[in-house]
C-alpha cells in the first residue's frame, strides 16, 4: 500500500500511523504526547496534519494510513494549528525556561522554537504550584505538567505498575496517584518510567537537580550493575561525578527498551560514597594499615607461595564475583588454575 | 544450573526477555518477579493486561505479582517437587501431553509416567497445602496454553532437593513440548547482573569456560595449551566445602573478589569461625564490607562505572559495560588487581586492557567465539555465537537439545532439612527485595534506596502476630537452632500462617545467622528457603 506524504510516495504496511510511515521515511512531524511504547491517543494534536479530502486537521500519530491518501504535513494552516496549539500549552502552567531542569532537552521548549513563537499571547494560571520534594528520586513540579498523560501512559501500559491516573476535572486536571497521594505515600516503586517519558520539565530526577544540564553532561551508554536482566542505560557524568542516569525517551535497546527500576535509575550513588576504599590495607597488630600497591601484592604473592610450598595448591581457594564482569571472572579463575595450581575456584551464583 | 544442564544439556535460560512477550501462558514460582528482576516484570505483566495471556503463579508469599495470577498455588516452602510432578501427573492423566515432543525429542519418559503416578491432587494437597482443584486448573491452563514459559529463580533452587525440583520443571515443560519455541522454555532468572558470565567464565570449581570440565583429560589439555602450563586435574570446592575447609585447617588461603561470604553464606556464626582460622584471607573490595573487616589484606577495586568490560545477563547476553567516571584515590579494575598479584608469583601476564583478556576468552570459548567487543558495541550478543559472522541465539534447544535429547528424570518429593517442632515452630524462609541488593554493600549506601527500607523486618502473619502479642513495628527476636537476630515485625498477609519472611540484606540483622548450612547433594546451593524459627516479642 502506498500514501502520498508531502508530495513523496512511500509504501507502508496496513496498521502503521500516518506518523509512523513519514518516520520511516525520514519526515518530521512534531509529537509532544506520543511515544512508540504507549498506545496513541491524540491528546495534544502537535502533529496535526492536513489529508486531502478530510475536513478537519488529523493528528497524525493516531491516524491510520490509508492506501493512496494524500498528506501534507507542513502546510501554512497546519502550522497555524500548532502555533496556537502549543500557544495554549504554554499558558497550561509556568514554562519558566531559566532554572528548569529539562531545559535544552524539552519537547515543548523545542516546539515554541521550532514554530516561531516569540512571546505567549496569553496569561498562564495565577498561582504557583509548590514543587513535590518529598522523596530521594523524583521531583514533581506541576507547573510545568501540560497533562499530555505520557506518564500515565507509560506506568500503566509500559511498566504495568498502575500508579498514575488523571485526578481532578477540568482545569483543575492533574496527573499523579490516586486520591492526591505523594508518590512516597502511593504504591509507587520509583521505576523513573514516568521521568523518562516526560516531555517537559515536570518530572526530574532529585539529585540531578542543579548538578548539570543535558547539555553539559556526558553520556555513556552501559549496562546496570544490579540484577541479571542487563538494563541498558546511559551514565550522565559532568566534572567527573555521575550525575543522574538516563534512558533515551525512544529508541533504546533490548532486553529493557529504556524502562529501568529503581536500583538501576536512582540506585548509583554509592560510587561516590565517602567510605569507598581507596588504598591497599594490611593487617599489622591486628589492625588494617594503609599499604602501598607493591607492599600488598608482594605480601600476597610471597604468603600464597608459601602456603603452596607447605600445604600444595588445594590449600588455597578463591571466591569470584557475579557483580564483576566477564574479564575478570576469566583472570580470576585462570589465576587459580594456572598460577596457583588449583580448582577451588567457586562464585555466589548459588547464594 | 545443574539440573537443566542435566535436562537439557545446558543450564541457562532457554528463552530470551523480549521472546517472553509472546508466551500465552506463564508458569512463575520462586521468583518475586516484581522486586527481583523488575524489567522483566514488566513484560510478563504487559502480556497479562495487554494479550491475555494467563498466570500460574506458584509461591508460598501473597507477592505482587498475585494480582496478576489466574491462579496462585501457595505451597508450604519446601514442597516444590510434589505440586510439580502434581501437574505432570494431572496432564498425563487427563491425555493434555505432546505426545509427538515426548516421542521423538526426549527420553526417559515412560521412568518419569510412572514414577508420578502416586502424585495425585489429593496426595499433593496433604504435602503442600494446595486445593486439589487449583492443582487441576493450574494443569489445565499450562498444558492448554498454546506456548507457556516458566520463570523460576533461586525460590526453587535454594533447597536441598533444587537440582530435582528443576528437573521436574524440565520434565513438565517437555511433556508439553513447551521448549525451543518462541514463548516457551525453562527460565531460570538469575539474580546478579553476571552471574551467568562468572559461570560462563569458568568460576565454577569444575569447569573451564564455556562449561568445559576440569576433569576431561581433552577439555583440559585445550586450557593447558592455551595457557602453556599443566593443569590440577581434580575438581576444585564448593564454597560451602571452602568455608568447611578452612574450618578444618584443609585451606589455608582464601582470595575474595567481590563477594561477601559473611552476610551472603548460610550460618554466619560458623563462617565466621572458619573465616578466622585461615592464614590468609585477601578481599578485593570497593567497600570495607563484613569480609574484609576480617582480612589480612583488603585491595581497592572499581565500580562498575569505572571500568570496561562485558556482562552476561539472563538470557546469555554478552553486553558492554564502559567507564563513565575515574575510580578514586589508588582503587585499581579487579583485572589489573589479579595480573598483579599473578605477576608477583611469576606468572608474567601482558594484558593491556579488558579487551585483551576478550580476545583470549574469544579463543578459548566456543560459545563466546564471535562476542568481540566491535561485535557487541551498539546491542549484546546472546551465546551460542560459535564464530564472527553469528547473530546469536535467542532460543535455545530448537531442533535438538544440547544434550541431543531431552531427558525425563525421576524426582521425588524429600521433606526439608529441618522441621518445624514444638522449640522452633515457625518455618523461616528468606529473599531479596526491590530496594537492596544482595548483601546491601551498594544499595546502603545509596541515599534513594536506603529511604525506602532503612530497616530491616520480617513479615509475620496478623493471626500469629496476635497470638505472641506483637504489634506492627514491634522488635522481635528471631532465633533458629544457630543464632538469633533483632528486628522489625511486619505484620501483614503476604506470609501464610506459621511462615515468616525476612530478607537477607541487612548485616545488623543478617538472617543468615539463622539459615542452616543444609546443601542440596549435586548444586551445593544451601536451603535457604526452609529453616525452623522461633519468634519472641523484645521486652
Amino acid at each position: 500500500m502506498k500514501i502520498i506524504i508531502d508530495g513523496k510516495e512511500i509504501e507502508f504496511s496496513p496498521g502503521q500511523t500516518i506518523y509512523q510511515v513519514a518516520k520511516s521515511a525520514g519526515i518530521h512531524i512534531p509529537v509532544l504526547c506520543h511515544q512508540e511504547q504507549v498506545k496513541p491517543v491524540g491528546a495534544c494534536r502537535v502533529c496535526v496534519v492536513e489529508i486531502e479530502g478530510a475536513r478537519s486537521l488529523m493528528a497524525a500519530c493516531a491516524m491510520p494510513a490509508g492506501d493512496g491518501m494524500v498528506v501534507s504535513t507542513n502546510t501554512e494552516r497546519v502550522r497555524n494549528a500548532r502555533r496556537i496549539i502549543v500557544e495554549m500549552l504554554m499558558t497550561q502552567g509556568h514554562h519558566n525556561c531559566i532554572t528548569c531542569e529539562s531545559s535544552g532537552d524539552c519537547v515543548l521548549q523545542d516546539l515554541a522554537y521550532e514554530l516561531g513563537l516569540d512571546a505567549p499571547r496569553f496569561d498562564g494560571p495565577a498561582t504557583l504550584l509548590p514543587g513535590e520534594t518529598g522523596n530521594e528520586m523524583i521531583v514533581r513540579d506541576m507547573n510545568k505538567c501540560v497533562l499530555c498523560g505520557l506518564c500515565v501512559r507509560a506506568c500503566n501500559e509500559i511498566q504495568v505498575n498502575l500508579v498514575l491516573d488523571y485526578i481532578g476535572r477540568g482545569s483543575n486536571s492533574k496527573v499523579g496517584p490516586p486520591f492526591g497521594q505523594r508518590y512516597e505515600e502511593s504504591n509507587c516503586v520509583f521505576c523513573g518510567e514516568c521521568l523518562r517519558v516526560c516531555p517537559v520539565g515536570a518530572l526530574y530526577e532529585k539529585q540531578g537537580r542543579f548538578q548539570g544540564r543535558t547539555r553539559d553532561l556526558e553520556k555513556v551508554r552501559t549496562t546496570c550493575s544490579y540484577c541479571g536482566v542487563g538494563c541498558q542505560m546511559d551514565v550522565r557524568v559532568k566534572n567527573g561525578k555521575i550525575v543522574k542516569v538516563t534512558t533515551d525517551r525512544e529508541g533504546m535497546p533490548a532486553p529493557n527498551f529504556g524502562s529501568l527500576c529503581i536500583k538501576g535509575r536512582f540506585g548509583y550513588d554509592y560510587v561516590h560514597h565517602p567510605e569507598r576504599l581507596t588504598k591497599p590495607l594490611i593487617r599489622r597488630d591486628g589492625e588494617l594499615k594503609e599499604a602501598s600497591w607493591d607492599e600488598a601484592a608482594g605480601f600476597v604473592g610471597e604468603k600464597l607461595a608459601s602456603i603452596k610450598q607447605a600445604h600444595g595448591a588445594d590449600a588455597i581457594a578463591g571466591l569470584s564475583s557475579a557483580r564483576c564482569t566477564n574479564e575478570e571472572n576469566y583472570l580470576f579463575q585462570k589465576l587459580l588454575r594456572a598460577v596457583v595450581g588449583t580448582n577451588n575456584v567457586d562464585h555466589c551464583a548459588r547464594l | 544450573m545443574a539440573g537443566l544442564a542435566a535436562s537439557f544439556g545446558s543450564g541457562a535460560m532457554t528463552n530470551s526477555i523480549t521472546d517472553l512477550g509472546q508466551s500465552d501462558c506463564f508458569l512463575i514460582t520462586g521468583s518475586n518477579t516484581t522486586e527481583n528482576h523488575p524489567v522483566i516484570a514488566t513484560v510478563v505483566k504487559r502480556a497479562i493486561t495487554q494479550r491475555g495471556a494467563k498466570l500460574i503463579l506458584a509461591d508460598p508469599r501473597n507477592i505482587e505479582l498475585a494480582k496478576f495470577a489466574t491462579v496462585h498455588l501457595r505451597q508450604k516452602p519446601g514442597t516444590d517437587i510434589a505440586w510439580i510432578n502434581g501437574l505432570i501427573n494431572i496432564i498425563i492423566d487427563e491425555d493434555l501431553l505432546d505426545s509427538k515432543f515426548v516421542s521423538e525429542r526426549t527420553e526417559n519418559f515412560e521412568a518419569v509416567k510412572e514414577a508420578v503416578k502416586k502424585y495425585t491432587p489429593e496426595y499433593v494437597e496433604s504435602i503442600t497445602s494446595i486445593p486439589g482443584e487449583d492443582l487441576i486448573e493450574a494443569a489445565r491452563l499450562y498444558a492448554k496454553a498454546g506456548a507457556a514459559s516458566i520463570l523460576y529463580a533461586m525460590g526453587i533452587t535454594q533447597h536441598i532437593t533444587g537440582t530435582d525440583a528443576v528437573k521436574s520443571l524440565a520434565n513438565l515443560a517437555m511433556i508439553t513440548g513447551n521448549i525451543g519455541k518462541p514463548g516457551t522454555g525453562v527460565n531460570p532468572l538469575r539474580g546478579q547482573n553476571n552471574v551467568q558470565g562468572a559461570c560462563d567464565m569458568g568460576c565454577l570449581p569444575g569447569n573451564f569456560t564455556a562449561y568445559l570440565q576440569v576433569a576431561n583429560e581433552e577439555h583440559r589439555r585445550k586450557f593447558e595449551d592455551a595457557w602453556g602450563v599443566e593443569l590440577n586435574p581434580n575438581p576444585g570446592l564448593t564454597i560451602p566445602r571452602i568455608i568447611e575447609g578452612a574450618g578444618a585447617g584443609t585451606i589455608k588461603a582464601l582470595l575474595v573478589m567481590g563477594e561477601n561470604p559473611m552476610m551472603s553464606d548460610p550460618d554466619l556464626s560458623h563462617v565466621e569461625h572458619c573465616l578466622s582460622k585461615l592464614d590468609l584471607l585477601v578481599v578485593q573490595d570497593i567497600f570495607l564490607n563484613e569480609t574484609a573487616l576480617l582480612a589480612d589484606v583488603v585491595l581497592p577495586s572499581c565500580t562498575w562505572a569505572e571500568k570496561e568490560g562485558t556482562f552476561t545477563n539472563t538470557e546469555r547476553r554478552v553486553q558492554m559495560v564502559r567507564k563513565a567516571v575515574s575510580a578514586p584515590g589508588e582503587a585499581r579494575n579487579d583485572w589489573e588487581i589479579l595480573k598483579l598479584l599473578a605477576n608477583k608469583m611469576g606468572a608474567g601476564w601482558k594484558y593491556a586492557t579488558a579487551k585483551d583478556v576478550m580476545d583470549e576468552i574469544n579463543n578459548v570459548t566456543a560459545s563466546y567465539k564471535g562476542i568481540t567487543y566491535e561485535r557487541i558495541g551498539k546491542t549484546g550478543i546472546q551465546w551460542p555465537c560459535p564464530t564472527l559472522d553469528h547473530p546469536g541465539t535467542p532460543i535455545l534447544h530448537g531442533i535438538t537439545f544440547t544434550r541431543g535429547k531431552g531427558l525425563f528424570s525421576v524426582t521425588e518429593y524429600v521433606p526439608a532439612a529441618e522441621q518445624t517442632d514444638e522449640q522452633f515452630p515457625f518455618v523461616l524462609t528468606t529473599g531479596r527485595i526491590l530496594y537492596q541488593y544482595h548483601t546491601a554493600t551498594m544499595s546502603r549506601r545509596s541515599l534513594g534506596l536506603v529511604s525506602r527500607t532503612p530497616e530491616a523486618f520480617v513479615e509475620i502473619h496478623p493471626s500469629d502476630a496476635k497470638e505472641l502479642g506483637i504489634k506492627p513495628g514491634d522488635e522481635i527476636e528471631v532465633s533458629s537452632r544457630r543464632g538469633s537476630i533483632t528486628l522489625k515485625a511486619d505484620v501483614g498477609k503476604r506470609v501464610e500462617k506459621g511462615v515468616v519472611f525476612i530478607p537477607f540484606h541487612y548485616s545488623e540483622a543478617a538472617v543468615n545467622r539463622l539459615t542452616i548450612a543444609a546443601l542440596d547433594p549435586v548444586a551445593d546451593i544451601p536451603e535457604y528457603k526452609v529453616c525452623a524459627v522461633k519468634l519472641r516479642k523484645c521486652a
